[in-house]
């Protein structure tokens, strides 16, 4: 007899929303009643399923491996009916601020006339199209989709790390790490009523539908991807097939007339709404770049005289940037006369006098962002830089302040995570998927992610990240 | 809903069932040519398999001589060779990823299992002590994803064309099977009607699981005519000639008729007259003429067949062979 899973756990000082508080009783409980034996077990038996199904993304750095397996926790992440409550409605009005924040930037700019953003963040930044100016949307939604990074502090609070308004992915992981659940684990649901995940593929399409050509009363939908070489290729078919409609590659479509078609074997078909998981960069090489191999030439004329529509619209890559995220509490309360729900993680915009100072008293304490570098470059983490890091990082913030922001360091929260022979704490945030059409709707969960490796932060699936199921308690 | 294919699909569904029809037949050849393939000196002779798939040229360039164990790598493990059973299932897989959103999670599942077996065989495979089970795996992989198929895809314009690609390729496997062992065997007069010659004969009919069916069938015993109008000529047999021209030219009607499609009238002209070619002719007639010239007819028309299926239904420009070759580059 081996220890039972939660025996030996111990979180090690960061908060952990399964162990502490009594709301998860029950499942902790259940968890008890499982040997580490077992869940290593069953973890092996879904792990060879996913195999078997090539449930992958593709890492381009190993050329001989493109499909790799995303790791799966068997241990799921579990969230309250109240808790789900408060995210919901957070991530609802975080969504609907972006949408208003983009139709106003695409259109009268109130809030830069304002004053509430300064024009030059928005204007000097390279995802702001101002082919975009004027073209009117239906329901004025931009962010159809959306993704917000949300992670704990360690008192337990959900703050929002970032938001995803381009072509957010992950959402397929979350509905099969499920499916894996319900076939692996019946015993542990048993009696546990779970919010369902199963008809996001009709939300999806009902959202498309919402915001289709008025033209078109027997809508054509298509998704368009970049093809079976992109890390998200697994997805794309996923929900193609959740929705119902042809996986289309930008050779499928030509434009004529200012009208979208897809060849099919019986000639040219017209198509009425495109969710494309293609970068506005690569849409149209008329447009944007003129060396894009997956784009379709035109695209964005027929776009642009409501002859299609496109999910996410073009241009709201402005919207998620870093630069305009520090003041995604102002533009809430800008627009809808509310304290954000979610709070942002707490943020000094370095281009305000009163926060370049407070920066400067504090850099060993605070992490330091350029605004306009993606991917992590040129940050520091005050706590783990040298002196002579702080002292460059000094230098660069007065010369040019309005290019950084800064962060304190959070102490991401746990979830207990099988690791070899035993269950430890690892760091995990939740991105919950956000459906507008019409209206919003929130997938009840989304998708946790967990930096697999002993204290890291990084739970990027290219890093070493991972994924569990998570379940909102109905 | 509308009832859509895209020119792409109809293409990666065409080929997906060449290739795994095209891994399934050279199982089958391989297999019946390790087992029952030796000469009158009782040495195995790999020469024919190669012919068969006129690999000669190719496969000289790299290797000596055509020992059992290069010949086995180079048709069963070896990805650089674009017509071993490694590759087959490699573009198999490739044309179903493309098309995943049409096929059956089961179907994708095996097919991908099987992918990763094949991938993962080495030289202890290829060894004679486990040939003929590895093999006898691979043909069961193959069928099994036709049942599979047969059970989960839906039955719609993807599933004409998948059958017509199984069809073409099928018989395209027979006339090379046929036209190899005639072409090899009877120059050699004194071998004729020796024991090694009716051996020879009984393993292509085994190639082709045509053996007891055969038996059953043509009671005057086994004779080069009788074998080769049997896998050419006899309408019950699922892989003579005559019954895969037979079935993809039913199932191009079909799909027309029932799609109401405007393309395709070359292809179904071209598999009109190739099944009336094969009506129109006995076997002794055929023999008369001269077994080879009449392959080479059938084999050109197979291929035009495949390039009107192409002009008319997988379209743009380039054509379709070119595009399974960069797919699997």
């Amino acid at each position: 007899m081996t220890a039972s899973v939660l025996s030996t756990y111990n979180p090690s000082g960061f908060y952990c929303a399964l162990t502490q508080g009594n709301a998860n009783q029950l499942i902790r409980d259940r968890l008890g009643t499982l040997s580490v034996e077992d869940l290593k077990q069953r973890a092996a038996e879904a792990e060879a399923e996913l195999h078997d199904l090539g449930i992958t993304f593709t890492v381009y750095s190993d050329k001989d491996a493109i499909d790799r397996v995303l790791p799966f926790d068997v241990i799921p992440r579990v969230l309250s009916a109240r808790e789900w409550e408060h995210t919901e409605r957070g991530v609802i009005q975080r969504v609907t601020a972006l949408n208003l924040l983009l139709h106003d930037l695409y259109h009268e700019q109130k809030i830069i006339k304002a004053g509430v953003i300064p024009g030059d963040l928005i204007f000097g930044n390279p995802n702001y199209r101002p082919l975009m100016q004027g073209v009117d949307l239906p329901h004025r939604t931009y962010v159809n989709i959306c993704g917000t990074d949300l992670i704990r502090d360690e008192h337990g609070t959900l703050m929002v790390l970032e938001d995803n308004a381009r072509t957010p992915s992950g959402v397929s992981y979350v509905v099969e790490n499920r499916h894996m659940m319900l076939r692996a684990f019946p015993d542990l649901l048993e009696g546990i009523g779970l919010r369902s995940i199963d008809d996001y593929g009709l939300k999806l399409l009902a959202a498309l539908r919402d915001v289709a050509p008025p033209r078109a009363d027997d809508p054509q939908f298509v998704l368009l991807s970049p093809g079976p070489y992109n890390s998200a290729f697994f997805e794309h078919i996923f929900l193609a097939r959740e929705m119902g409609v042809p996986l289309v590659i930008g050779s499928d479509l030509v434009v004529r007339d200012d009208r979208v078609y897809m060849r099919t074997i019986d000639g040219l078909a017209p198509v009425d709404v495109i969710y494309r998981r293609i970068d506005d960069d690569f849409l149209d090489p008329e447009a944007f770049r003129p060396d894009s191999m997956l784009g379709v030439p035109g695209l964005i004329r027929a776009y642009r005289a409501g002859n299609v529509a496109l999910a996410n619209a073009v241009g709201t890559g402005v919207a998620d940037d870093k630069a305009v995220y520090a003041y995604m509490p102002r533009v809430i309360r800008y627009y809808l006369g509310q304290d954000p729900i979610l709070p942002n993680v707490e943020t000094h915009i370095c281009r305000e006098p009163d926060a370049l100072q407070y920066t400067l008293d504090h850099l060993e304490e605070l992490v330091v962002k350029p605004v306009g570098e993606a991917g992590g470059y040129g940050i520091t983490i005050g706590p783990r830089a040298s002196r002579q890091e702080i002292a460059d990082c000094r230098a660069k913030l007065v010369a040019d302040p309005a290019n950084y922001i800064s962060q304190p360091c959070i102490s991401l929260s746990v979830a207990p995570t099988l690791v070899g022979e035993t269950v430890e704490p690892r760091h995990v945030d939740l991105r919950p998927f956000a459906i507008t059409g019409a209206s919003t709707w929130v997938l009840p969960g989304g998708l946790t992610r967990v930096a697999l490796r002993k204290g890291s932060l990084v739970v990027n699936s290219s890093q070493g990240g991972g994924s569990k199921d998570t379940w909102v308690i109905a | 809903m509308h009832n859509i294919l895209l020119a792409r699909s109809a293409e990666n569904i065409f080929w997906l069932a060449r290739y795994v029809e095209r891994a399934e037949n050279l199982a089958r050849i391989l297999d019946v040519n390790a087992t029952f393939s030796r000469d009158s000196r009782g040495v195995r002779n790999w020469l024919p398999v190669l012919q068969l798939n006129t690999d000669e040229e190719r496969f000289f360039e790299r290797h000596a001589s055509a020992s059992a164990d290069v010949v086995l790598r180079f048709y069963v493990t070896d990805r650089t060779n674009p017509t071993s059973i490694a590759s087959a299932i490699g573009n198999a897989r490739a044309n179903a990823r493309a098309l995943r959103p049409l096929l059956s999670r089961e179907m994708w599942s095996q097919l991908n299992v099987f992918h990763n077996s094949v991938a993962a065989l080495d030289d202890t495979d290829l060894a004679s002590s486990h040939l003929t089970r590895r093999l006898g795996e691979i043909k069961e992989a193959c069928q099994t994803h036709t049942g599979i198929t047969d059970g989960t895809l839906h039955r719609d314009q993807g599933w004409y064309f998948y059958w017509l690609g199984r069809y073409l390729e099928r018989a395209d496997q027979t006339t090379r099977l046929l036209d190899i062992k005639y072409h090899l065997l009877l120059p050699r007069a004194s071998d004729v009607g020796s024991s090694i010659d009716i051996g020879q004969w009984n393993a292509l009919l085994r190639s082709a699981a045509g053996y007891h069916p055969y038996r059953r069938v043509e009671r005057g015993g086994v004779t080069p005519a009788g074998v080769a109008g049997f896998l050419l000529l006899n309408p019950n047999f699922p892989r003579s000639v005559l019954l895969c021209a037979s079935e993809a030219d039913r199932l191009l009607g079909e799909l027309r008729l029932r799609y109401g499609l405007k393309g395709g009238s070359d292809a179904a002209e071209e598999l009109g007259a190739l099944r009336a070619s094969l009506g129109a002719l006995t076997i002794g007639e055929i023999l008369g003429q001269g077994l080879h010239e009449f392959l080479d007819l059938v084999q050109r028309r197979l291929i035009a067949v495949t390039q009107d299926l192409s002009t008319a239904f997988f379209s743009i420009n380039d054509d379709s062979a070119q595009r399974q070759e960069q797919l699997s580059a």
